[in-house]
C-alpha cells in the first residue's frame, strides 16, 4: 500500500505572507488526497517555522498586488516605501483573509502537522544566518539537499515554491 | 436530499478549508456511511468531485440549494 501512495515534495523559498500560502495549501490538500507529502523549508522559507509567525507582504516590487481604492494603480511606488506601509498592508491583507474565510497560515501548518506532512528545515540556511532551531516549532526535521532528494527523487510532484 | 449520518457545515470557509475539515470528518465515519457537506465556497463544486475522483469516496449528490452548495459523500 506504501509503494502505491503517490508523493509531494515541495521546496519552500519564501517568507512573506502571501507565499506562506502556496506550500501549506497544496500539502494540507495533498495529504487530504491520501499523498505522502513533505515540504523542505529552505532560505527565506524557514520563516514559516517560527513558532511565532511574523509573516509580512510589501506591494514593493510587485505591481501584481491589488490593493484597495486602485491604489495599485495610482499611489506613488516611492509612497509604498514609507515607514509603516509595510505594517498596514499586512494588516489590511490579514483582515481581507479572515472576512474572506481564508484559514491563516498558523492554521493550515497546524493541518499540515496533523496530517502527518514532513516538515524539513535547511540546516545550511539555520547556520548561514545563526537561526535559533528552538525558535521553530516542534516536529521537523533537520537536513540537507541529499536529504530532499531522497524523498523529491521517488515523489510524483516536485514543485518549487 | 437523501438521508445522512453527519453533517458538516462548512459555510464562509474557503479553499482548502472545506476539503480538509470534510476529509477529517469522514475519519470519524465507518464505512458506508455519509456525509453532509454545506458550503458557500463555488470553487468546492469542482473540488469535492476531484476529492471524491481521488480518494474512493463516492460523491452521492452535488447541489445548490439556497445560496449554498450541498454535497454528500458517502465513505468508502
Amino acid at each position: 500500500m506504501a509503494d502505491e501512495q503517490k508523493k509531494l515534495a515541495i521546496i519552500a523559498t519564501k517568507g512573506t505572507l502571501d507565499w506562506a500560502y502556496p506550500p501549506f495549501i497544496l500539502a494540507s490538500t495533498a495529504a487530504a488526497l491520501g499523498y505522502e507529502a513533505q515540504i523542505f523549508f529552505t532560505f527565506y522559507g524557514l520563516q514559516l517555522l517560527r513558532k511565532k509567525l511574523s509573516l509580512k507582504v510589501t506591494s514593493l516590487g510587485n505591481p501584481g498586488m491589488p490593493m484597495p481604492m486602485g491604489m495599485d494603480k495610482w499611489f506613488p511606488v516611492l509612497f509604498q516605501a514609507l515607514p509603516g506601509m509595510e505594517a498596514m498592508m499586512t494588516s489590511m491583507m490579514k483582515a481581507k483573509m479572515k472576512a474572506k474565510g481564508v484559514a491563516s497560515v498558523e492554521e493550515l501548518r497546524t493541518m499540515c502537522q496533523e496530517a502527518d506532512v514532513k516538515l524539513i528545515a535547511c540546516q545550511m540556511t539555520v547556520d548561514l544566518f545563526d537561526m535559533d532551531p528552538s525558535e521553530f516549532i516542534d516536529g521537523i526535521e533537520f537536513g540537507g539537499a541529499a536529504t530532499f532528494f531522497e524523498f523529491a527523487g521517488e515523489s510524483d510532484i516536485c514543485l518549487f515554491i | 436530499m437523501a438521508n445522512w449520518d453527519q453533517e458538516l457545515d462548512a459555510s464562509g470557509l474557503n479553499c482548502p478549508l472545506p476539503i480538509l475539515r470534510a476529509k477529517k470528518a469522514l475519519a470519524g465515519l465507518q464505512s458506508g456511511q455519509v456525509l453532509h457537506v454545506i458550503a458557500t465556497d463555488p470553487g468546492s463544486v469542482k473540488d469535492f468531485e476531484a476529492f471524491a475522483k481521488q480518494t474512493g469516496n463516492e460523491l452521492l449528490e452535488s447541489k445548490e440549494e439556497g445560496g449554498k452548495f450541498h454535497f454528500l459523500i458517502k465513505k468508502a
